[in-house]
């Protein structure tokens, strides 16, 4: 079996049909590859054929992208030397794309050659639009849900088989920037202005359109293979260009604050890329792009934003039970945690019975989903018909009986242990023994709340991070008594409102805020120690997080960070850790320094409720030190603060997966996602080192940061974390 | 080790570097010639008098690329026996001709040479020369690139100058200016500019504005802000370098910082021999050059070190300099060199500096010498010290002694 065929037509068109086996949507392998330049090869030599279509035999979609499985092939291929396995690899795909873009032409006099035409009835991603670019024109379905576009830099590369380098000479460096470093995707419509593909037709006559063109004796030399070429915008030393790039440097440096290594090399590509010729250009590519690979960045990138974050999408760790897919979902509060969860679940296609005390907070609730729908109408995401099918699947009610029929419930009222009993009883008074419930809460344990139940096995957590529309991440959390069915019914709904699970085991603050929580505290400690604001918070967006800590704790509240500590401090008792970080939290409460939403929190708001400085009496009660420490440590101090707890989440078994631990930190909080997540980072500085720093932060900055036994158990093996427990199976 | 000294040193007065400025019809090539032929003329030179003309130039492209030192001495009445050797050392290469000539001369290599340099900034663009550092990304990002007024912002954020200060600094410096073009002060080393019939084509620094005071320069918005905070922001990479810093203060302004002009400026070295030779008097031996890389962020720190460097070497203290002329490329590099010696303000370019007069790129580190050199004859002083800020993090400094 091949992905690729072709049919050569009487009229001297051949036509080559992409359908990957066995998979919904093309992907591109190793075999593939040569598949391509086999037919290719046939149909330049046969002088019946005029000219090819290259198609998909996919309905919807030309190609998702490239196995990235090709990538690990091409390196450990390479043995000792695997950046010469992934730079020949990249230079052989370079080869086959450039044997379609040249088509049999004379490369002097640029004579001869075969018109061949990409036809895109849909989708097309990486190198689904890589190989297009080396056609010599693309025609488009006029398909407005097909994605058009190169997302790699969203994993931490680059397009690397010609893709930067043919897009920059298409567009100009200034048009492609947003395509190629922010993974832009276009529908056709936007694809053709934007100038990535030539012509968007009516998909039924996507074939007969490029067949025309093919038979019309086209140009088909292109423009960087002309003479006389200028790359549109301007070259880097043209004085236009000379301003786009030093722009460019800048933007890309400032935006990614340099934590991304791929951005970095993408751009050197296309500037060094856009001095020399254009083969010359591809083998710079491949260059970069090859440095890219061998980074570990890359590689953990792709291990859990897409290969581990799809893997959990599609239920990696749900037990084995009947399919869970939930019909009508009950939501208890009508909040602001309660009001997204009933929009996603009914955007879903979920009914939702959307309950609080009041009709008019049901109703606050539900205007909630029809708000979120006008904006999207305003912005072209959305319709009326859409706003309405959503509505219509929301009933907002005071009354319990219209729960009826619900096969989950999510509670998502206030955190009171006794509110969340009272109304978890009148809920399962309501719903048949099946009914699985669950609480959306984020402090409570999730086995004191199982209480209230009868039936503990199936009460669970499904903890939503906020907004909902907005937050990739579910974190699900089996209580003592949750039994395998809510956990496969808690991993089907949340595959149903498209968002990532993590599954974790019931303990103080879960999963997420255990580690959330330190990083935070740990930023505040350096407050009072007097170390810069400014310092504390660009420390951490140089190390990639989206928000610094202190700007965190604003946008989530100063009382809440009070209310957790005490708490927090009422439940430990003398071996609460924190007093250090309550002296500056307790303070600015009682300063009525709340957070953002009292417009005065760390920083000033203006009466817009824009952030401005940080507040100046921050300054006055905590003087700047006059040594201020240097970076690194501020880094490792935030870093260690938060991945320290991860591997206590392991060894506690609190964790049981570290997939779920380096997705759920990137998706539920942004924790530097060119690292992978705390294992991956742990991984990429080694357990040795690691264990040594926590060994000279303990010291200096107090048993926070003393190595667990687990990392100095693996440190004295030299161990890492994916090497242990990439199996996925064992438990610490 | 034989000493090296200046014999003489002269420029042509600074023109606007731009359309409608005076110097603006001149090639460079003309102009550097103009220098050469005043130096060989007033000392009386004749034939293969010095070994060299070391020509500092900045943009090196167009009619300024192409080693224009030897075309200059081609140009000129010098005899072409003399090369040319063409260096860019960005802001100071006007010095770093002076401080190669004075090391070439100590360390033997001949008795005589011409150093200086030239730079018509209307003509040929700053920045028209290209540069990776700016440009390529695995360099600018690395060493976080940012435009030298971004460089000058972070001064002073970092140093905690105001706007008013620098307003004032600039204030201070047209006043001076002024008063030493009406006192007459720099007529000693300025040739007139002429045409090639001897027609003047200009006779005085042209940049200048009397009068501007704090009300003027405080009309003026921001020159770096619209780049450092929104396209393509530049304060984001700053405060990558910079994390303590919350935001950049953006002070300067084309009223505070060096102006954009044409001009040329030669300095004449030897060895004592050179100048009984020649039956030429020393006016000042050189006592010590520096040069010296630093953060390129900040980028215009580097007077600091440099000077620094050039007292830890020549084994003096700050109190043994009389005069320092500190280039104004923007009043914070100024306001930072005072700040960091603590020195008097009333012994730093006296006679006003680049922000009244413009800042020809490789012209104004020799002439910022010859200013120096002629204000301590003139005030019967006795040591100078020159220093220049550089682009991409370095700094220059001459110490230079009357005897």
């Amino acid at each position: 079996m091949t992905d690729f065929t072709m049919e050569k037509g009487a009229d001297g068109v051949a036509i080559i049909t992409w359908d990957t086996v066995g998979k919904s949507m093309n992907v591109m392998n190793a075999q593939g590859f040569l598949d391509l330049e086999a037919l290719i090869d046939d149909a330049l030599a046969d002088d019946a054929v005029k000219g090819v279509i290259l198609t998909s035999g996919k309905p919807g979609s030309f190609a998702g992208g490239m196995d990235l499985n090709i990538i690990a092939k091409m390196r450990d291929d390479a043995g000792d030397n695997p950046a010469k396995g992934l730079f020949d690899g990249v230079m052989g795909m370079h080869a086959i794309l450039r044997k379609i873009e040249r088509a049999g032409m004379d490369p002097k006099t640029l004579k001869g050659g075969k018109p061949i035409a990409a036809a895109l009835p849909g989708t097309a991603l990486g190198i689904g639009l890589e190989i297009p670019l080396a056609c010599h024109r693309i025609f488009a379905a006029d398909n407005p849900s097909a994605k058009i576009g190169l997302p790699e830099i969203m994993v931490g590369i680059f397009p690397g088989a010609g893709g930067t380098t043919r897009l920059v000479r298409k567009l100009g460096a200034m048009a492609a920037s947003p395509l190629l470093l922010e993974g832009k995707l276009n529908d056709p419509r936007k694809a053709k202005s934007a100038g990535v593909v030539d012509e968007v037709v009516p998909a039924d006559q996507l074939i007969e359109k490029a067949r025309e063109w093919v038979l019309s004796n086209p140009a088909i030399v292109k423009p960087w293979d002309d003479k006389g070429y200028k790359m549109p915008g301007g070259a880097p030393y043209h004085p236009a260009g000379f301003m786009t790039f030093v722009g460019a440097s800048a933007m890309v440096n400032g935006k990614t604050q340099g934590a991304f290594p791929a951005a970095k090399a993408l751009l050197s590509a296309v500037y060094e890329g856009a001095l020399v010729p254009f083969d010359t250009a591809l083998k710079i590519e491949a260059r970069w792009f090859t440095n890219v690979l061998m980074n570990p960045s890359s590689s953990a990138m792709i291990r859990s934003l897409f290969i581990n974050k799809e893997a959990l999408e599609k239920g990696a760790n749900r037990p084995d039970a009947p399919d869970q897919k939930v019909r009508k979902l009950g939501v208890l509060g009508a909040g602001m945690m309660g009001a997204g969860i009933a929009l996603v679940s009914a955007q879903a296609g979920i009914e939702v019975v959307l309950i609080d005390q009041k009709q008019e907070a049901a109703d606050k609730g539900k205007a909630y989903s029809a708000s979120f729908m006008d904006a999207g109408i305003k912005r072209g995401k959305a319709t009326e018909a859409k706003k309405a099918e959503v509505l219509d699947r929301i009933t907002a009610t005071t009354d319990y009986s219209a729960l009826k029929g619900c096969d989950l419930i999510i509670e998502a009222v206030f955190e009171d242990p006794g509110v969340k009993a009272g109304v978890t009883k009148q809920a399962l008074a309501e719903v048949g023994e099946d009914c699985i419930f669950a609480t959306n809460t984020s402090t409570l344990p999730i086995t004191d709340l199982a209480q209230a139940s009868d039936t503990p096995e199936n009460f669970i957590g499904i903890h939503f991070f906020s907004p909902v529309e907005k937050m990739l991440l579910v974190e699900i959390i089996k209580g003592a008594k949750t039994g395998p069915r809510a956990v496969a019914k808690a991993l089907d709904y949340v595959r149903q409102i498209r968002k990532t699970p993590i599954v974790v085991n019931d303990a103080r603050f879960f999963y997420c805020n255990r580690c959330i929580i330190p990083y935070i505290n740990e930023g505040i400690r350096m407050v009072a120690e007097g170390v810069a604001p400014a310092l504390i918070d660009n420390a951490a967006r140089q190390l990639g997080f989206p928000v610094g800590p202190l700007q965190l704790v604003d946008e989530t509240s100063i009382d809440l960070g009070a209310k957790i500590a005490r708490a927090t401090k009422a439940a430990m008792g003398d071996a609460y850790p924190d007093e250090a970080v309550d002296a500056v939290i307790f303070w600015m409460e009682s300063e009525g320094r709340l957070g953002r939403k009292a417009g005065a929190g760390f920083f000033d708001y203006d009466d817009k409720g824009k952030r401005q400085g940080y507040w100046p009496g921050l300054a006055a009660k905590y003087p700047r030190a006059a040594d201020q420490p240097d970076l690194h440590e501020v880094q490792h101090r935030l870093m260690f603060a938060q991945v320290l707890e991860a591997v206590r989440a392991l060894d506690e078994g609190v964790l049981t997966d570290i997939r779920e631990g380096d997705v759920g930190a990137i998706l539920a909080w942004g924790f530097a996602p060119w690292s992978g997540g705390p294992f991956s980072w742990l991984d990429i500085i080694g357990t040795p080192y690691a264990a040594e720093r926590c060994d000279q932060l303990a010291e200096k900055f107090g048993p926070r940061f003393t190595t667990p036994a687990l990392l100095r158990e693996m440190a004295d093996k030299g161990q890492g974390f994916y090497a242990r427990f990439g199996g996925h199976s064992e438990a610490a | 080790m034989s000493d090296a000294y200046i014999y003489d040193t002269l420029r042509t007065p600074r023109g606007k570097g731009r359309k409608d400025g005076a110097l603006h019809e001149v090639t460079a090539a003309r102009l550097s010639a103009q220098v050469l032929n005043a130096l060989k003329s007033r000392n009386g030179l004749e034939g293969h008098a010095v070994e060299d003309v070391i020509w500092g130039n900045v943009t090196q492209v167009m009619e300024q690329g192409g080693c224009l030192a030897r075309t200059a001495v081609l140009a000129s009445d010098l005899d072409e026996r003399i090369p040319g050797l063409a260096i860019n050392r960005f802001c100071a290469s006007g010095m770093e001709a002076v401080n190669l000539a004075a090391n070439q001369v100590r360390g033997g290599a001949g008795e005589g040479y011409i150093a200086g340099g030239v730079e018509m900034m209307g003509r040929v663009p700053m920045g028209s020369d290209g540069a990776a550092i700016a440009v390529d990304p695995s360099i600018a990002m690395e060493t976080y690139f940012v435009p030298q007024g971004i460089s000058a912002d972070i001064i002073a954020t970092e140093y905690g100058f105001t706007r008013d200060e620098a307003d004032a600094l600039a204030v201070e410096s047209q006043r001076r200016a002024k008063a030493a073009w009406d006192d007459g002060r720099f007529a000693k080393s300025i040739i007139e500019v002429q045409d090639q019939n001897g027609l003047t084509i200009l006779d005085h620094d042209e940049y200048m504005r009397p009068g501007t005071d704090m009300q003027t320069l405080g009309a003026l918005t921001p020159a770096f802000q619209a780049m450092g905070e929104v396209m393509p922001g530049f304060d984001a990479v700053a405060r990558m370098k910079y994390p303590h810093l919350e935001r950049i203060n953006h002070i300067h302004h084309a009223g505070n910082s060096s102006g954009i002009v044409d001009g040329a400026a030669g300095v004449l070295i030897g060895s004592r021999a050179f100048g009984e030779k020649w039956g030429l008097k020393p006016r000042a031996r050189i006592v010590q050059t520096t040069k010296i890389g630093t953060d390129p962020t900040i980028m215009l720190t580097g007077p600091v070190p440099a000077t620094e460097k050039a007292l830890r070497d020549s084994g003096m203290a700050i109190g043994d300099i009389d005069l320092f002329e500190v280039n104004e490329a923007f009043a914070s590099v100024v306001l930072r060199f005072q700040q960091a010696f603590n020195v008097d303000p009333g012994l730093v370019n006296v006679n006003g500096g680049s922000i009244a007069m413009g800042h020809p790129l490789g012209a104004t580190g020799a002439m910022i010498i010859g200013t120096l050199l002629d204000e301590l004859e003139r005030t019967g002083k006795g040591t100078g010290l020159a220093t220049l800020c550089i682009a991409s993090g370095m700094g220059a400094a001459t110490i230079i002694e009357r005897v």
